[in-house]
């Protein structure tokens, strides 16, 4: 990184919530002008590996006692595809605008460090939540889901999606083109969110990969967000809370200070 | 606004360097944009301009020294530095995504400006001759009606300081007109206006001071007026009779060949028309016809950037 000799912009409270808003419709009409892309295709991408693993692992033993396969298997498809699109929403359109080149609007105003994060995290909570409770209202009919601890699952989704539309902003900050974020998504994105448990149950790995598993964010975010359903998991709940909430806290820090500093922004 | 900030340039840069690698884009550069001036920032590819633009933009961090815009350092005070200036830049840049009328709003927005700019966004759709194409799609526009759009964006929230980066590259003589005309009616509504330009003929006539940017460094600043005049010099252009050839002496002063006319260069004090002539007399030359022509901006930016004419540092 290039040593700056002016100080980074200072990191101040939302002092423009106009700016804020516009900047957070913005990204949110940007996703809603090609909802068949941005929601409908990753829902039908979830029900279809819903319905292939459901019929293929039908007689497999439940991980928890009177938890159908199916069922243990819908909670980690959806905290998937939450992880993926709050990820490819703030990745796509932070690249779409730097190699269209209209990012320099949006440098030019007077919007600082936190409106930027604020908003692109937003967008895309807001993005995760749709496919999120489409997926859950397709499957309701069919699969049963009991929400047992509301509170985890609902704080399970704002950290898992908070992070992960974080480092949707890191990616799409560090990539200089569209090959960078695919590398992003298929190098880091996808192989951690499959390895992560929502196929199975990581007691059932051996050893080795159990214990890698604990060391993989995403494992928690599927853990906790299952907990949400059943009140059952691999790891107690305050471990994923804990992992995912630290897991926030770090990615947010890394993402405000290249805001702040302009890195590979403003150079 | 304190007393000092009222009286502050529009634009003061002070010490302004950037490096990119091996490259010194600027070399310290300092000068000041003084409020209600039309400006014009020449220099030639890779001179520096868009660096220095950048910069006093918000979109590259200077390496060393200062930028404020109506006395608000653009790093210190960035917010209300960069609410003050409006940038359109060079690049033909807009966002598919929305509709004209869509993405005024949401520049606007990005400023701070509610539904209290709608009439002014208004104003600017018509004046610009938006007004058809206001519910259209950014795809769909022209490359001349996108630069309009542009042009709206860097204006939508009434910044009294706006920079042009090239806006009339690519455009056709009638749009450019236009956008002249448009830029003149800005200007004069107290708007100061920051103008670069490949078109010289556009600087000559638009801007009441130019500064000269080569190789990240001004090397001159002046009234457009004092500029012309500074060059003690005049272009003459003689056709010449049938195989009548040009005197020795003469020949050095020779700068050109066009349409079987020879032009040549000379400064008002050493060379006078008479005694150019005179030369001809006596060597006997039949003239076949004469043209005088006075330097143009062209004229002087050539000369100043061709020779290593030596940076220049103004407050």
């Amino acid at each position: 990184m290039d040593m700056q000799a002016t100080p980074p912009i200072e990191l101040r409270r939302f002092s423009d919530r106009i700016g804020f808003v516009t900047l957070t419709r913005k990204e949110v009409r940007r996703f809603m002008a090609v909802l068949g892309q941005t929601v409908t295709a990753p829902v039908i991408t979830a029900l279809l590996y819903l319905l292939v693993f459901a019929q293929a692992m039908a007689g497999r033993a439940s991980a928890y006692p009177g938890v159908s396969y199916t069922e243990f298997l819908v909670p980690g498809l959806v905290m998937m595809a939450v992880i993926q699109n709050a990820f490819a929403n703030s990745a796509s359109s932070l690249i779409q605008s730097k190699v269209m080149g209209n990012l320099v609007f949006l440098m030019m105003a007077p919007l600082g460090p936190l409106e930027w994060f604020g908003a692109y995290v937003a967008a895309a909570l807001l993005r995760a939540a749709l496919v999120a409770a489409a997926m859950l209202a397709v499957v309701t009919p069919f699969v049963h889901l009991p929400v047992r601890a509301p509170l985890a699952l609902f704080a399970m989704f704002l950290l898992a999606g908070g992070s992960l539309a974080v480092l949707g902003i890191i990616a799409g900050i560090v990539s200089q083109k569209f090959d960078h974020i695919a590398a992003f998504t298929n190098f880091f994105i996808m192989p951690l969110s499959f390895l992560s448990g929502v196929f199975y149950s990581v007691h059932s790995l051996p050893p080795l990969w159990f214990h890698a598993s604990r060391f993989n964010p995403f494992f928690y975010m599927i853990d906790g967000f299952r907990y949400g359903f059943f009140g059952q998991s691999d790891v107690s709940i305050l471990a994923s809370l804990l992992w995912s909430a630290g897991f926030l806290v770090a990615v947010s820090a890394v993402c405000l200070w290249m805001l702040a500093s302009g890195y590979k922004l403003r150079r | 606004m304190n007393d000092s900030r009222a009286l502050s340039p529009a634009i003061e840069i002070s010490g302004l360097s950037k490096r990119y690698g091996t490259v010194e884009a600027l070399k310290g550069v300092s000068f000041a944009i003084q409020r209600g001036e039309f400006f014009g920032l020449l220099g030639p590819n890779g001179a520096g301009k868009s660096t220095l633009i950048n910069i006093v933009a918000g979109l590259v961090r200077q390496d060393q020294g200062r930028v404020a815009v109506l006395g608000y350092d653009t790093v210190k005070d960035w917010r209300r530095a960069r609410r003050a200036i409006g940038v359109v830049p060079q690049e033909l840049v807009f966002d598919p995504f929305f509709t004209v009328e869509q993405v005024l709003e949401i520049q606007a927005g990005y400023y701070g400006c509610g539904r209290e700019v709608r009439p002014w966004i208004e104003q600017l759709i018509e004046r610009l001759d938006l007004g058809g194409k206001r519910r259209a799609s950014m795809r769909a526009l022209s490359g001349g009606q996108k630069r309009r759009v542009m042009l709206a964006q860097a204006l939508v929230h009434r910044p009294p300081v706006v920079i042009l980066d090239e806006p009339t590259a690519g455009v056709d003589v009638e749009l450019r007109r236009s956008l002249w005309r448009f830029m003149r009616e800005l200007h004069d509504e107290g708007t100061t206006v920051v103008l670069t330009t490949h078109y010289l003929d556009e600087a000559q006539d638009l801007c009441s001071r130019i500064a000269i940017i080569d190789r990240g460094a001004v090397r001159v600043i002046e009234s457009t007026e004092q500029l012309l005049a500074r060059h003690p010099f005049r272009f003459l252009r003689l056709k010449l009779a049938d195989g009548a050839q040009l005197p020795d002496a003469l020949r050095p002063l020779v700068t050109g060949h066009k349409n079987g006319a020879l032009e040549l260069k000379l400064e008002r004090d050493r060379h006078p028309i008479g005694a150019v002539f005179a030369a001809l007399k006596s060597a006997g030359v039949d003239i076949e016809d004469v043209h005088t022509r006075e330097p143009d901006l062209e004229d002087i930016f050539v000369e100043l950037t061709a020779a290593r004419v030596p940076a220049v540092q103004q407050g």
